[in-house]
């Protein structure tokens, strides 16, 4: 078992497209980010359950909350989408729908995010 | 038999239809699914700030279905997927820097990251529920 690659995959010398690592790293940089943000915002949240609207928007406004609660946002729909590509790529077989969905995944994941902190900005800055 | 027709022997993935369920297998799955979960509800989080900016009978909108009983189903799941996968997540980033792969180590991991985000999840909902 000392190549993997079929002996055509050796004769046409190509390899990998070589950003797989840089996947690989992202989501494991991500992963340890999120690991006290996680723990931070699942404390917050058992704290917010419900919670009204001035408590809420006061809480998300603070400046502190703001830093954090964007990171979460950002880093954890990061974390998600690099997730989901290797679960479409895993199981998702047709070359077609496999591109559409990995496609899919990052449109929603920054459209939401762009949002999401669009949102905190707003109520921090008061609009 | 030359070597460009030998046939690559390429590790195969477990098929789970006849894969008789152990510990390590099914956390692995459930890392996946609680993954997918987490997705599903990092877009929710963010749809629930974006109601807090929006308007405070937006924003009643969707406390109310929050503090409902659907509601707290789906907070008490996301807690749990959130406790498991940043458990199991931890136990991965050992298992990356290459600690733990002895069959032993990976039960005993597995069982802990088990134990951990119960009692995590069970503190979470009984606090929680305290404080609502």
């Amino acid at each position: 078992m000392s190549d993997l690659r079929s002996p055509l995959a050796r004769a046409r010398g190509l390899g990998s497209a070589r950003d797989g690592l840089h996947h690989w790293w992202a989501q494991r940089l991500t992963a340890i980010a999120l690991i006290p943000l996680v723990v931070w915002f699942a404390i917050s949240l058992v704290m917010l359950s419900g919670a009204d609207y001035d408590i809420a928007r006061a809480w998300i406004g603070s400046p502190l909350v703001m830093v954090l609660l964007i990171l979460t946002i950002a880093v954890g729909l990061h974390h998600g989408q690099l997730g989901l590509q290797v679960v479409i790529e895993d199981y998702v077989h047709g070359d077609g729908w496999k591109l559409a969905l990995i496609v899919a995944v990052r449109f929603v994941a920054v459209i939401f995010g762009l949002a999401a902190i669009v949102a905190i900005l707003r109520i921090g800055f008061g609009g | 038999m030359s070597v460009a027709n030998r046939p690559v022997h390429r590790p195969l993935s477990p098929h789970l239809q006849v894969y008789r369920p152990q510990l390590t297998s099914v956390l692995s799955i459930l890392h996946r699914a609680t993954g997918i979960a987490l997705s599903v509800g990092a877009i929710y989080l963010a749809t629930w700030v974006i109601y807090a900016a929006a308007s405070p009978k937006a924003y009643a909108l969707f406390q109310g279905f929050n503090t409902s009983i659907a509601g707290r189903i789906v907070l008490g799941g996301w807690l749990f997927c959130a406790f498991y996968h940043l458990c199991n997540g931890i136990r991965h980033l050992f298992w990356d820097a290459g600690y733990g792969f002895e069959l032993k180590d990976a039960y005993r991991s597995g069982w802990i990251v088990v134990a951990v985000s119960l009692i995590a999840t069970a503190v979470s909902w009984v606090v929680g529920l305290r404080l609502v």
